[in-house]
Parts: structure tokens; sequence; C-alpha cells
């Protein structure tokens, strides 16, 4: 069953300036993304920062607002709701409950006023999920046992804790209100390399005990693989190319999926691969990309039409947005 | 390059802190050499004490830090007892430094030309023009496209990638005979971490200068590095040949972190971690520091620190699985 | 958090400046709380025949005895040539001072009726106890100088108080919300500022009717200092809940479904706190002087209550600053409190800096 839909997203953010804060530009963060999670399904998101996929998180959790395209949220009967927009009374609740977020850094996301137990009690609060105290408590605990923590952790501060625990908490926090999906926004890089795995562990872990769907935002493709049924390549606000994980790797496409795979490190001193990187400079500023196909200023197979048209993203299992393919 | 000369050489460093929270034993009795024309990795987690070893080398350590015992021998003196005055000439001109935040390591009130400069005049005597066309010379060899307009430009004009290429050009302009770059592509993206990667080795081959290169990343280390340090809790843990290190990891903590690269095979399946945390500098355990995470822990690795063990090849362990002359200790 | 208020706690012991300026806070809260007691003398308490009589000597021998601290009378004489009043002392009587003796009866607190004083002389006595000396109306200005307080002491903490909360609120509100609301409040800031303050403190107080009682016009003017007061917050405040609202722990509550309010006053506000102390302190000197200036320059507190600036007022001219210096003894106490409370700001800003605490371990 469908929980989100999402169609030909688009997301500028207005730059202003000058004594009236009149407009002067916009940085041109999406370009029409599709996107459809289904329950317990793991979708990945790949791209350099900057690419936008963040901000996709963040429409999708409707932090932000699309600037153009549409958002539907779907309840668990099936029914409908357009979320475009502001959220409307009567789904606000439902759509807040059943959409989590876990962040990338730990020391960021957690208020560092309040105790363990408040940030966990935070969204059961708000939704006023519990009326008995003891059953509240009873809840914290079993939550922090299950991602791994003592239980007597609830009166200490954020600050006490290693980056490894945080995002334990911050994964007990986005459990409370048992969602259906949450979004990971590079929910490891800012941890220590031993303690990586174990963050991934646990969120398959959870996954599969409560059924839930990720959509796994990062620039690791191991990860992203490791994680995702599912990957959609962004670049510059524009997703290039979306196939399933296995696929995406064994039989990469668009020319800038194939550079992000060579530009992987080998792990092997022995057969080093980055003398052979395949491509120069920089992502472009979104404030002025540059027509036709987003890459093309990077791209070595360049033909005519690719400063010229935008490709779309085109295929069934397979989806590519690349001149050669046409 | 097995046999060439020792350009830098640490013997039994020891640095520690004082905080709130108690003395923190940042750097605890480490050695080792630096060859010439070599890169050397040190791998190793947040708060293990390789930017601090780093910092000693520079001596530009916090006045906090104390020092306890410990010589840092470039050409035959100790870096520790020279003077700061006379140490300014060596900084900067015989020893560069590139940083892992390329848009906090330029001064943005200055242009890139104008940093420049101050180097140039400051080291090499020389004057605007000749600084100018040195410096534009060093970025354009670096692959800075345009470099007379990026000359004048402020840091803040230029992209991250861009601006540590800038901070290469402007390390190379002394042409040091060491290089220490502090995670210098962890901020960047993957493809402009290739590119960056790529151009530091094309530059050592160059210039012929000496990298130290610290990272958390072994696989940035298995493109970059001649030979592995690897740094756990203020010591080192492993020594050795990169081929060595990544064929045959002998501590745990390697075996550990070689383990944690997610590769394509283990989809669907259990990763493999190292359990628990990297320990606080001020709470490190006894014994070996990584026993409270180590599946072969014995009582031994309790008590007492192990010692570094040659098991050959140059491939250095403390570890106290291979005392007995490389032999797995009998459990007892 | 426990470790991190003691870690602040010991850092705050550690600047000797700050721990001097909280003690004698402490003495000047203790003698703002029990005024009544604390006083020799009612505030209005006058006696005709010591109109600007200067400081009492205390003596302690008396005949090469030893017989505790007493006074003698005074005695007004015309100097045989100027003509002018002195005062000298009538050594024929011996007045001693004694600790809790009874005198002006009072009720402390407007509560407990008593007329028991820390210490004093005999009702019985025509002389006067004038430690500080007297002022024009024969009042004993040590009196008037623990009554001030009352004033000039809290005036700088209520004000402070209300400016700094509606600076709190005004900035959050500013910050979080952003777009026109931001607009809006950020204009009429820089509108507020730059007016020159004086000139708005006058124009102010020229509102507060000449009629109101004491305790009204205290209020006004609390409201007419505060009202100048809060802008700085404000801009302050916005500035850091601008950071603020961009990290993830509120982004994390959004997600949860929490409202503007409740994040503001759950996370933003909470997250401003050490700021919050730090200027509060800070600006309490600014609060006590602006109270100081307004009585000084006769549009404040109105006799007989008093304030420290009031009594400042009476040493306006030249002729009375040389003839009777003791005047300026009111201002000693305005540079004391408003030093101490800089001390002890100061000193909370370091502390609330958590690099700093860290050096100085």
């Amino acid at each position: 069953m469908k929980i989100i839909k999402a169609k030909n997203i688009k997301k500028y953010f207005p730059i202003r300036g000058g004594v009236f804060l009149k407009v002067t530009g916009y940085v041109k963060a999406l370009e029409s993304i599709n996107i459809e999670i289904n329950d317990f399904e793991s979708i990945g998101i790949v791209g350099e920062s900057g690419c936008g996929k963040t901000t996709l998180g963040r429409i999708i959790t409707k932090i932000y607002d699309p600037t153009e395209g549409s958002l539907y949220f779907y309840d668990e009967k099936g029914n409908e709701y357009d979320v475009t927009n502001k959220l409307d009374k009567s789904i606000k609740s439902t759509f807040r409950k059943s959409i989590q977020m876990i962040f990338q850094n730990p020391y960021d996301s957690l208020d560092p006023r309040l105790t363990v137990g408040e940030i966990i009690k935070e969204p059961l609060q708000i939704h006023r999920v519990f009326k008995n105290k003891k059953e509240e408590i009873d809840y914290i605990n079993e939550l922090l046992e299950r991602v791994g923590l003592s239980a007597t952790y609830t009166t200490r501060y954020p600050h006490e804790f290693s980056g490894g625990q945080r995002q334990r908490i911050a994964i007990a926090r986005a459990l409370t209100l048992k969602p259906r999906l949450i979004i990971c926004d590079e929910p490891t890089s800012a941890l220590d390399v031993s303690v990586q795995n174990q963050i991934i562990e646990l969120l398959k872990e959870i996954q599969n005990e409560f059924k839930i769907s990720y959509l796994f935002i990062s620039h690791n493709l191991d990860l992203i693989h490791h994680v995702s049924d599912k990957i959609v390549v962004i670049y510059l606000g524009n997703a290039i190319e979306e196939a399933p994980a296995d696929e995406l790797f064994e039989n990469p496409l668009h020319p800038y999926t194939k550079v992000l795979m060579s530009s992987m490190p080998s792990w092997d001193p022995g057969n080093r691969k980055l003398d052979k990187v395949l491509v120069t400079g920089e992502p472009p500023s979104p404030i002025n990309p540059p027509l036709g196909c987003p890459f093309h200023p990077r791209c070595t197979y360049k033909i005519d039409a690719c400063d010229k048209i935008q490709p779309e993203l085109l295929g069934a299992e397979h989806k590519v947005a690349c001149h050669l393919y046409d | 390059m097995k046999n060439s000369k020792n350009i830098l050489e640490i013997n039994n460093l020891k640095i520690y802190f004082k905080t709130f929270e108690g003395i923190s034993k940042a750097v605890d009795n480490i050695s080792f050499v630096l060859k010439e024309k070599e890169t050397l990795g040190l791998v190793g987690e947040s708060g293990c004490g390789k930017t601090v070893t780093n910092l000693a080398i520079m001596k530009l350590l916090n006045p906090k830090a104390t020092i306890l015992s410990g010589e840092i021998l470039y050409q035959d003196k100790n870096i520790l007892e020279i003077e700061e005055e006379d140490f300014k000439k060596v900084r900067g001109k015989e020893i560069g430094m590139i940083f892992q935040e390329p848009m906090s390591s330029f001064d943005p009130l200055y242009t890139i030309g104008e940093q420049m400069y101050e180097v140039c005049k400051t080291h090499l005597k020389l004057s605007k023009t000749e600084s100018r066309d040195k410096g534009i010379d060093m970025m354009r060899r670096v692959g800075i496209p345009e470099p007379e307009k990026r000359y004048e430009q402020y840091p803040h004009e230029m992209s991250g990638g861009m601006l540590q290429r800038a901070m290469i050009a402007l390390n190379l302009l002394t042409n040091p005979r060491i290089l220490i770059a502090d995670e210098p592509t962890t901020a960047l993206d993957v493809t402009v971490q290739a590119q960056v990667l790529n151009l530091m080795k094309s530059i050592q081959e160059e210039f012929g200068n000496s990298i130290i290169f610290i990272t958390h990343d072994l696989g940035v280390i298995s493109e970059m590095a001649d030979r592995v340090h690897v740094m756990y809790a203020g010591k080192l843990v492993e020594k050795g040949t990169t081929e060595e290190i990544f064929k045959e990891p002998k501590h745990p903590y390697t075996k550990g972190l070689m383990e944690s690269k997610i590769r394509r095979e283990y989809k669907s399946k259990t990763l493999p971690y190292i359990p628990g945390t990297v320990p606080s500098p001020q709470h490190f355990p006894d014994g070996c520091r990584f026993n409270p995470r180590c599946s072969f822990v014995r009582n031994i690795c309790k008590e007492e620190e192990p010692h570094e063990i040659n098991i050959g090849n140059d491939h250095l362990v403390s570890c106290w699985l291979y005392v007995n002359g490389g032999n797995k200790l009998e459990d007892n | 958090m426990k470790d991190q208020t003691k870690r602040m706690v010991n850092a705050f012991f550690k600047n000797k400046l700050g721990v001097v300026g909280l003690i004698i806070l402490i003495f000047l809260y203790i003698m703002v709380i029990f005024a009544e007691f604390i006083a020799p003398y009612s505030y209005m308490t006058s006696n005709r025949n010591y109109t600007y009589a200067p400081p009492s000597k205390v003596r302690w021998i008396h005949e090469g005895k030893f017989i505790g601290p007493y006074i003698h009378p005074l005695k007004r004489e015309r100097h045989p040539v100027t003509l002018q009043l002195t005062y000298v002392e009538d050594t024929s009587e011996i007045v001693p001072i004694k600790f809790f003796v009874h005198g002006d009866s009072y009720k402390l607190w407007g509560i407990f009726e008593s007329d028991l004083h820390l210490f004093g002389i005999s009702k019985d006595t025509n002389a006067l106890l004038c430690l500080f000396g007297t002022d024009k109306f024969g009042r004993d200005l040590l009196s008037r100088v623990v009554y001030g307080s009352r004033v000039s002491m809290t005036i700088g903490l209520v004000g402070t108080f209300i400016s700094v909360i509606i600076g709190a609120i005004m900035g959050a509100i500013s910050g979080y919300f952003g777009g026109w609301v931001d607009v809006v409040i950020q204009r009429l800031t820089e509108l507020l500022r730059s007016f020159p303050q004086i000139p708005l403190w006058l124009a102010l107080a020229m509102i507060i009717p000449p009629q109101w009682p004491s305790t009204m016009v205290y209020f006004a003017i609390v409201m007419v200092l505060s009202f100048i007061g809060w802008m700085g917050v404000a801009r302050v405040v916005r500035g850091m809940v601008l950071s603020l609202r961009e990290k993830e722990f509120v982004i994390a509550a959004k997600t949860m479904g929490a409202s503007g309010f409740k994040i503001i006053t759950k996370h933003l506000i909470p997250n401003t706190m050490s700021y919050l102390i730090v200027v509060s302190t800070l600006s309490i000197p600014g609060m006590i002087l602006g109270e100081s200036s307004m009585s000084f320059l006769g549009l404040g507190i109105k006799e007989p209550m008093t304030s420290w600036g009031l009594l400042l007022g009476q040493a306006q001219s030249l002729s009375a600053l040389s003839s009777y210096p003791w005047l300026l003894i009111p201002g000693i106490f305005i540079v004391l409190a408003v030093l101490s409370f800089n001390f002890v700001g100061e000193s909370l800003r370091d502390v609330a800096d958590p690099y700093k605490v860290g050096e100085r371990a």
C-alpha cells in the first residue's frame, strides 16, 4: 500500500536582498522529482552535497512546501489526501504520526536542554498518546532498551553520550509514534567508522520488526546499495537515474552514475582506481544551473543535444535521463 | 622507497591534556618515522590523537597540552626544543599543512593572491610581481582553471574543491619537504575527492615531498598511502606497508575496520561491526585500550598494555595475540 | 546538565571580581529587604536642629576609658566673623550607640509592626545619629540611602525582567516566523532605537501625572525603562533564533507535529537562556543609571519618597557640594551597585561561553 506519492516536485528557494527584501534570484534545489513510497520498502536517494536530496526529504515531511507539483499522502485505509500545501486539520495528526525523520548530525538533532526522557516523551505529549504516566514511562524505557540503551539513561542529557548513542536516542524518538515511514537523512555520516555499521544494523532490525518504510538519503553509494530496494540518483535537483539496487550497480547507465561509482576508493592498494578518474570540475551552482542536461559541462560523452534539451527520465524498471539512451 | 632516508622521526611522544573531566591521554607514547618521498597514512577515529600528533609536529599545540616526554627529530634537531622564533622559518616553509575545512583555512578578508603573497614575502623574500607570477603558475599546476582570475578572488567566491586546490598550491609555493594533510578530502564530495587525491599524488611525484596523510577513511588510505599506521585511543596499534595491512590486518581493531567496509556481497546479510563505542580520551580503559570492544580479549589484555611486536616485513602490531614470536598466545 | 551546572558554578567562583561583586550585591539586597530594620530612622523623620549636619563622629574612648561607641550631640553656633551656621559637639553629653534599640515605629513589608532597629541611639535624647550627615530638612542621609536602595536596586531588577521578557518574546517571534512579521518588528525596533535616549525618557516621564502616588510613579518609571530596554535583547534573540530554527532538533520537533508556540517556548527560548541571564545582569546597571538620571533630573521618584538618584540630585549645585560634600555619598552606592552588576555579569558571560569554561579548568 502506498504511503506517499510525490509528482513533479519542484522547489525553488528565493534569494532576497535589499531593504524591501526583493527576490533577486532562486536556489533551484529541486526540478520535477517523482517518487512513490509504499509500505515496508526502502528507497535510496543518492547524490552529492547541494544536489537537493535533503530538500526532498524535507518536502516529504512537510517542513517545506513545494514550489510546484503535488504531494499525496495515503492513510492506512488507503484514502488519498492532497498534502501539497498546508496540512489539513483532519489529517495533520495522522500525517505527523506516520512520517518521522532521523538526521545526520546527532549532536544537532537532540535539544541540549532536555533530558533523554523528555526528548523521547515530546512526540508522545504532542499527540497525547498516553493518559497514564506509568504507561508512558514504561513505554519510553522499553523503547530505549529496544535501541540498545539502558532505561536508566532517561534522566541524563544528550551531551553525556557519544555520537552513536545519540543516534540511538534519535532513533528511539523517531519510533515513539510507530511511524510507517522514516526519512533517514545521512544517518551515519557524522559517526565514527567503527560505529556506523552498528547503527545501520539497528535500523534494519527495526525495519523488519515494525514493518517500516525508509527513505534513505546519503552520498555513500555502498551504504545506499546495502539498505535500499530501489535507488534514485539525483544530480543538481534532477533525478537522472532510477533502478533497483542491484541492477543499478551491475549496470549503471548514466555517465554521472558511472563517475560516482568510479570515484569510490578501491580499498585495494594493489589495484588502485583513482588514477582513472572520469570526471573533471565540480557540480555547478544551483542558482545558475546549465541549460539542457545538468551534467553536460562535466560529461565526457557529451553530444549535440545535451546542452539544448533536458533529457527526460525514461524506462520501465531501470529509468535513465540521458540523451545517449534516447 | 623502502631504503630511503628518514626525514622525520618521532620517539616516545606523550601528550596529555588537563580537562574538567580529568587528564586526557591524547597521545600516549607513540613512535614512528616518515621517510623521504613517501606517503604515510595515519588512520584513526575521532579523538584517537592523530590530529594532536600533527599539531605537535607543527608546534601548534594548544597551551593546555603538556608534552610529557618524547622527541620529534627533524634534520637531527628536536622540534620540541627549538625556539618559537627559529621554528617560524620552518613552519610553512619546510613543513606545510592542509586542513579539513578549506573554507576556514583561508582568511575570508583577503584574496587568494594576497594570502599567497604573504607566504612568498615571509619565506621566499619575493616581491609582489614575482609572487604573483609564482602563485599563478602554481595554481595552474594544481589544475585551477583561469588562475589569473582566481588569484584576485576571495575565498568565498570559490567552491570547496577549488579552495582545497588553492590550499595545496599555497603550500607548494615554498616546496616544503613535509606536507601534513589532515583529512583534506573529508569535507568534499566523492567526485571532487577523487580529483584532489589524484592531484596530491601527481604533486608528490613532481615535487618529491613526504606526506603525512591523516584520515579516518581506510578507502582513501588504500588509494594514497605507501605505509599505514593505525591509531586507536592515543596509541599506535599497528604499523606496516599498505599492501600488508590491507592483505593481512593483524590487530583486531584494524581487522574490524577492514570488515566494516560495506561490500556488495553483504546485501540482505548482517553487516559485521565492532561492538561498543570509541572511548573518550579521559576514560581510556586499562590494559590494552581496545579490550572492551575486542572479541579475542583475554585476561592479560585487561591488565597489561601490550608492547609492539615485529611480525616480519616491517609489520608491527601491539597486541597480546602476537606475543611469542608472532604466534598466538596460548589461552590462559 | 548537573555536571555542567557544577562546572559553571566552579568557573564562576574562579573569577575573583565576580565573587566580590556577588558579595556586595548580596549585602545591598539584604539592605533592600530589611531597610526599615537597618535604617536607624524612618526616611521621613526630620530634625530641625540638624539641617545639613555633617556626619556624626563616632568615638570609643572617653577620658582615657574605653566605653564603646558613642557620639556627642551637636549644637548650632554662628561663626563670629562670617556669621555662618556651624555645628559644634556638646562634649558634656554622651550618647551611646547601641544595637537593637527602639526607635521610629514601622511596619516591615507592611506586615510586621515593630520599632526595633539594628542600631541607633536612645529615643529620649535630642541628639541625632547621622553617620552620613543630614539633608536640608535634617533627615538622616544613611536612613534615606537605605530606603532609597529599595527603589534603585529593585527598579533595575524589575525593569530588566520585564524588558528581557518582552525582548525575548519579540525576538523569538521575529526570528522564528520571519517574513513580514520579522520586517515589522525589526523596523519598529530600529525606529525606537534611533531616538536619542534621554529626550525619550523625558518625553515618556512627562506623561506620568504628577498627582500619582509614589508607588504608581515607581511602576510607571519601570515601564518607561523597560519600554526602552527591550530592543537590544530582541535583536540578539532574533539572531540566535534564526540560527537555532535551522537546527535539526527544531526540524525534528516540526516533523513530530509541534506547534510554533510549543517550539518557541520549549526549544528556542530555553536555548537562549544562558544569553538572557547574562544580558539581564549586564543591563541592570543601565536601568539603575537610568532611574538615577531620571530622578536626578527631577522626572523620576518624587519627595518624600527616596532613591539614590533623587538623593544625588541634592548635590546639584557647586556651593552645596563644597559646603556639604557628604551629599555625594549616594553616588558611591550607585557606582558600587553598577560595578558589582557589571563584574557579576561579565563573569557570568565568560562562564556561559563553553570554550572559556574549559580553559578555566
